[in-house]
C-alpha cells in the first residue's frame, strides 16, 4: 500500500517537479510565529466560509431562476420542493452573514497587531481588495431573492451612483439596463454574483496568501521572527519563534473550524433568519416596485458604510458628499499602512493614546452600525421617552461618523510627529499556548 | 527540547481517530446534497399517478395517456388479436414475458390485467422513439406476414400488440409495462399497483 | 494577569456587550397601530393544533387566500394526516393531491370587492411574524366608515372583511375621550365561541400558518441537534489532537 503511495508520489515528481517544493513552501515549511493566538484563526476561517459559498452556491444555482418573474418562487421551490433545499440555502445566507463576521474579526485583528504595516503593505491591501470584492458579491447575491429588501436594496444602492454629477443618471440606466431594477439587472447580477466575482474573489485569495507567506506572518507581539535568531527543532536555518504551519497550525486551525462549525450549525438549524438580521422579514414579501418596505435598510454588515451615507446632507445641491464619504471610510483603510507611520506593529507595546484610539473606532463602527440598522431610531424613544428621535439619531450618528473618521486623523498626527510613547518590544515572541 | 519523547501511537491514534470522523463529517455533509439531483416534490406531483377513463375506448382503438412525461398506450383488443397472440411465440425474442420489462403481476402472451386492455409505455426499448400502432392483420410495407402490432418508424423494430419484441429486430426488449391497476371497469390509474391501490 | 491581557479583556467585553445590544434589539415589527403585540406562543411540535389551524384555514380563509407554495401532499406528510384525510377535510377546490393550495378567488373580481387581491398566506409568518398575525386575528372590530364594514387595530384600514366574525363575535372599538384613536376593543356580541376558546382557534390558525410559512423548520429542528453533537465530539478530538502535536513546541 504506502509503496504504490510512493511510486504514484514519484510518478507525479518526474511529471511535475515543482508541485511538492510549492506544498512544503506554503504547508510543511512555511515557519509561522508560534505565538499566534484566538485572532489567529479567522483567516483560515475566512477561507473555509468561502469554499462553503461556492459549493453552496453551486447547488443553489441548480434549481435557482434568474428572472424577474421566477426569481421569488424558484427560492421558496429550493426552500420547500427541492430535497434538502432549505439546508443547501440556509448555508448560503448563513455563510454569507458569518463570512462578514469573520472578515470582521481578521481585519480587526489586522489593526490589533498592525498587520498592515511594513513589510506586510502589499498583504493588507491584496486583503482590502477581498473586502471590496466581496461587499459587491454580497450585495448582488442579495438581490438575486427578488423579495422586496432585495429589490429596495439593489435600487438604493446603484442609485447612489446617480448622485455623480453629469453622468450620474445615465450611469444608473446602464447599471440596471432598465429604468428601474428589472430583469436586466437580476440577469446580470447573477452572471456577476456566480461566475466572475467569484473568480476574481479566489485569484486575490491566492494572491493574499502567497504575498502573506513570501513576507511571513505577524504575530501579536509584532516582532519579526526572521530578523530574530536562527535554528529550531525542525530546522537549522528557520527562525528559532517559527513552527511548521503543517502539522502545528493545521491541527490547531482543525480546533476553530469545529468551534465555528458549532455556531454555524446552531443558527442554520436554529436561527437561520438570527431575528431578521441574516434574513430579513420584508424580503419574504415578493418585489414590488410599488410599495417601498417601511423599514428599508441593508444588511446588517452594510450598515455601518450605509449610516455614514446617511448621516451626511446634501451640500451645494448635491447628494454625492455623502457616497464621498461612504466610499472614503473604505479608502481610507486602503491607506491605512502610510497613515499609521509608527514603528511598533503590536496594541501591546503602543502608546495609550492608541489603544483608547482602537478602542473607540471600533465602537463608532459598531455605533454606526445600530444607526444604519435603525436600533437607535427604535430605542432612543424607548430609553429617552418622547423626544425628536431624528434630531438625536443623526447628533449620534454624525457623532460616530467623526470618531470613524477621527482615528484616521488622530493616527497620523500621532504617529507623524513623534507623540506616541511606546514600550519596549521584545527581541523574540513572548507568549504562546 | 528534544528530551520529551514523542508518543508516535498516540499521535497516530488520534490523528486517525479525528480523520476518520472527519472524514464521516464530510460524507455525511454530502449527502444532503447528493439527494438534492433526486426527483422535487414538484418533478414528483407532476409525475404522480394517472387515473384515466377508458369507457370511450372502442375495440381495437388505441388512446394515448401522458404519465411522467412518457406516451402510455392503452389498447382495447378484439377477441380475433388475443386469439393470435400465443401463435405468434416462435417469432418472438421473450413471449413469455420472463425479461423484467413489466410488474410480476403481468404474465402470459396477453401481457395485461384483463386481456382485454393492453397498457404499455410506448417507448421503442431500442433508442427510446415511439412506435406507431399497425392494428390490422394484413401484409405491411415492413412484414408481408404482419399480424397486428407496434412499428417504430426509426430503426424498424417490431411488436406484436402486447407489446413483446420480434426476433431480427434491433430493439431488445418488450415493451415495458407501466404499474397500473383497475380503480373500477372504466377506470385504470397509471403508476399504482394494485397492491399499492389496497 | 498582566495589565496588557486586562486591556484585551475589555476590549473583548465592549464588544460582546456591543454585539449583544446589537442582536437583543432585534428589529420588531410593531403593529401599525403601536399597540404592544401578545405573543403567538407557535408550537411546530403541537400536531393537533396544526390540524386544527389547517381544519379553519381551509373552511375560512382558503375562498380568497392561497397558499401558492403549499402542496396538499406536504401538509399531509408533515401533519401526520393521511391523503384520504386531506383530500376529504381539507381540499375543496379539487385540486390535485401534490399540488398547491390555490384559492378559486376570480383576482378582477376579489379587485372590486375589497379594492385588492387578497395576498397569498404562504409566507404571511416570516413577513409580518406571528405574533402580528395572532394580533390581527384578534383584532377586528365592526366600522361602518369601512368599505367591508370592518377595520383592525394592528393593521389600520385593511381591506379585509373578518370571516371568523362568528366564532369571535363582534368587536366595537371604545375610542379614547376627544378622540378618534382607539383605546380597546369590547366584545359587543358573542360568538359561537367563549373568548378562551376564540384566542386558542387563533392561535391554532396561526400556528398552521407559521408550519406553513416554512415547512422545512419541522426537519431543522430533528436534525440539528445530532449535527451539533457530531461537531461536539469532532471538536474535542480535533482539541486532543492539537495538544499531543503542541508538545512539540515550547
Amino acid at each position: 500500500m504506502a509503496n504504490v503511495f510512493t511510486r504514484m508520489g514519484d510518478w507525479v515528481n518526474e511529471r511535475a517537479p515543482n508541485m511538492m517544493p510549492a506544498y512544503r513552501k506554503h504547508m510543511t515549511e512555511y515557519y509561522a510565529p508560534k505565538n499566534f493566538n484566538l485572532w489567529y484563526y479567522f483567516g483560515s476561517l475566512a477561507l473555509l466560509v468561502l469554499v462553503n459559498q461556492i459549493v453552496t452556491g453551486i447547488f443553489l444555482t441548480m434549481n435557482y431562476n434568474p428572472s424577474a418573474a421566477g426569481a421569488f418562487a424558484s427560492v421558496e421551490y429550493i426552500m420547500r420542493d427541492v430535497e434538502w433545499g432549505w439546508l443547501i440555502r440556509y448555508m448560503h445566507s448563513t455563510g454569507a452573514s458569518l463570512f462578514f463576521v469573520v472578515v470582521f474579526l481578521h481585519m480587526f485583528r489586522g489593526l490589533m497587531y498592525g498587520s498592515y504595516k511594513k513589510p506586510r503593505e502589499l498583504v493588507w491591501l491584496l486583503g482590502m481588495l477581498i473586502f471590496l470584492v466581496l461587499m459587491a458579491e454580497a450585495f448582488m447575491g442579495y438581490v438575486l431573492p427578488w423579495g422586496n429588501m432585495s429589490f429596495w436594496g439593489a435600487k438604493v444602492i446603484i442609485s447612489l451612483f446617480g448622485t455623480i454629477p453629469v453622468i450620474g443618471g445615465t450611469l444608473v440606466e446602464w447599471i440596471m439596463g432598465d429604468y428601474l431594477p428589472a430583469d436586466a439587472t437580476l440577469n446580470r447580477f447573477f452572471a456577476l454574483h456566480v461566475i466572475a466575482l467569484p473568480l476574481v474573489l479566489l485569484l486575490l485569495v491566492v494572491l493574499h496568501i502567497a504575498a502573506l507567506h513570501e513576507v511571513g506572518s505577524n504575530n501579536p507581539d509584532g516582532v519579526e521572527i526572521k530578523k530574530g535568531p536562527k535554528g529550531n527543532r525542525w530546522d537549522a536555518l528557520k527562525p528559532a519563534d517559527g513552527i511548521p504551519f503543517h502539522p502545528y497550525y493545521t491541527v490547531k486551525d482543525l480546533v476553530g473550524v469545529g468551534f465555528f462549525l458549532m455556531i454555524a450549525a446552531f443558527i442554520i438549524f436554529f436561527a437561520p433568519t438570527f431575528g431578521g438580521w441574516f434574513l430579513e422579514h420584508d424580503n419574504f414579501i415578493p418585489a414590488n416596485n410599488l410599495a417601498t418596505p417601511a423599514h428599508i435598510k441593508p444588511v446588517w454588515y452594510f450598515t455601518p458604510f450605509y449610516a455614514i451615507l446617511r448621516m451626511i446632507p446634501s451640500f451645494l445641491g448635491q447628494a454625492f458628499w455623502g457616497v464621498l464619504a461612504m466610499f472614503g471610510a473604505i479608502a481610507l483603510l486602503f491607506a491605512l499602512p502610510w497613515i499609521d507611520v509608527g514603528k511598533v506593529k503590536s496594541i501591546r507595546y503602543r502608546g495609550t493614546g492608541y489603544k483608547v484610539a482602537l478602542g473607540l473606532f471600533v465602537l463608532s463602527f459598531i455605533m454606526l452600525g445600530a444607526v444604519g440598522a435603525g436600533v437607535t431610531a427604535e430605542v432612543i424613544p424607548e430609553w429617552f421617552g418622547d423626544v425628536d428621535v431624528t434630531f438625536w439619531e443623526n447628533l449620534f450618528g454624525r457623532l460616530m461618523t467623526l470618531v470613524y473618521f477621527g482615528y484616521f486623523v488622530f493616527l497620523w498626527l500621532y504617529t507623524r510627529f513623534g507623540w506616541e510613547t511606546t514600550k519596549p518590544v521584545p527581541e523574540r515572541v513572548t507568549t504562546h499556548d | 527540547m528534544a528530551n520529551e519523547v514523542v508518543d508516535h501511537g498516540r499521535r497516530r491514534f488520534l490523528t486517525a481517530t479525528t480523520a476518520v470522523v472527519g472524514g464521516v463529517g464530510v460524507v455525511a455533509a454530502a449527502v444532503p446534497f447528493i439527494k438534492s439531483w433526486e426527483p422535487s416534490a414538484r418533478a414528483k406531483a407532476a409525475g404522480a399517478p394517472v387515473t384515466a377513463d377508458i369507457s370511450k375506448i372502442e375495440l381495437g382503438q388505441k388512446v394515448d395517456y401522458a404519465w411522467r412525461g412518457l406516451p402510455v398506450f392503452v389498447v382495447r383488443r378484439t377477441k380475433d388479436q388475443l386469439a393470435l397472440l400465443p401463435t405468434l411465440a416462435p417469432r418472438l425474442v421473450d413471449p413469455d414475458s420472463e425479461i423484467e420489462q413489466q410488474p410480476d403481476y403481468i404474465k402470459g402472451p396477453a401481457r395485461a390485467i384483463k386481456p382485454e386492455w393492453l397498457v404499455v409505455i410506448g417507448i421503442c426499448t431500442h433508442l427510446g422513439c415511439v412506435p406507431e400502432f399497425f392494428p390490422q392483420i394484413k401484409p405491411e410495407p415492413f412484414d408481408p406476414n404482419w399480424k397486428g402490432g407496434f412499428f417504430c418508424p426509426c430503426h424498424k423494430s417490431r411488436y406484436d400488440l402486447s407489446g413483446r419484441v420480434f426476433q431480427g429486430v434491433p430493439a431488445p426488449k418488450n415493451l415495458q409495462v407501466p404499474a397500473y391497476h383497475f380503480v373500477d371497469d372504466t377506470h385504470i390509474q397509471i403508476g399504482v399497483d394494485p397492491k399499492e391501490a389496497g | 494577569m498582566t495589565k496588557r491581557q486586562l486591556l484585551m479583556k475589555h476590549i473583548l467585553l465592549s464588544m460582546t456587550l456591543a454585539l449583544g445590544l446589537l442582536v437583543g434589539s432585534t428589529p420588531v415589527l410593531a403593529s401599525e397601530g403601536g399597540a404592544e403585540l401578545p405573543s403567538a406562543g407557535v408550537n411546530l411540535r403541537d400536531q393537533a393544533s396544526l390540524q386544527r389551524g389547517a381544519r379553519l384555514f381551509f373552511n375560512y380563509c382558503v375562498g380568497c387566500h392561497s397558499l401558492q407554495y403549499q402542496r396538499y401532499s406536504r401538509i399531509a406528510e408533515d401533519l401526520g394526516l393521511t391523503e384520504k384525510e386531506v383530500m376529504e377535510n381539507l381540499n375543496f377546490t379539487g385540486a390535485k393531491f401534490g399540488e398547491p393550495v390555490i384559492s378559486h378567488m376570480p383576482e378582477d373580481m376579489a379587485k372590486q370587492w375589497f379594492g385588492k387581491a387578497p395576498p397569498d398566506l404562504s409566507l404571511e409568518v416570516r413577513a409580518k411574524t406571528a405574533d402580528w398575525v395572532y394580533g390581527y386575528l384578534n383584532s377586528f372590530y365592526v366600522d361602518p366608515s369601512r368599505p367591508v364594514g370592518w377595520n383592525n387595530t394592528v393593521f389600520p384600514n385593511a381591506s379585509m372583511p373578518f370571516p371568523l366574525w362568528e366564532l369571535q363575535g363582534i368587536q366595537t372599538a371604545v375610542r379614547k375621550p376627544g378622540s378618534e384613536d382607539v383605546e380597546k376593543l369590547e366584545l359587543s356580541q358573542p360568538g359561537t365561541m367563549t373568548p378562551a376558546q376564540y384566542q386558542q382557534a387563533a392561535r391554532d390558525l396561526t400556528n398552521f400558518l407559521a408550519y406553513v410559512s416554512e415547512p422545512a423548520a419541522l426537519q431543522r429542528h430533528a436534525y440539528g441537534i445530532w449535527v451539533i453533537l457530531f461537531l461536539a465530539l469532532f471538536t474535542l478530538l480535533a482539541y486532543a489532537l492539537k495538544k499531543e502535536y503542541w508538545k512539540d513546541v515550547h
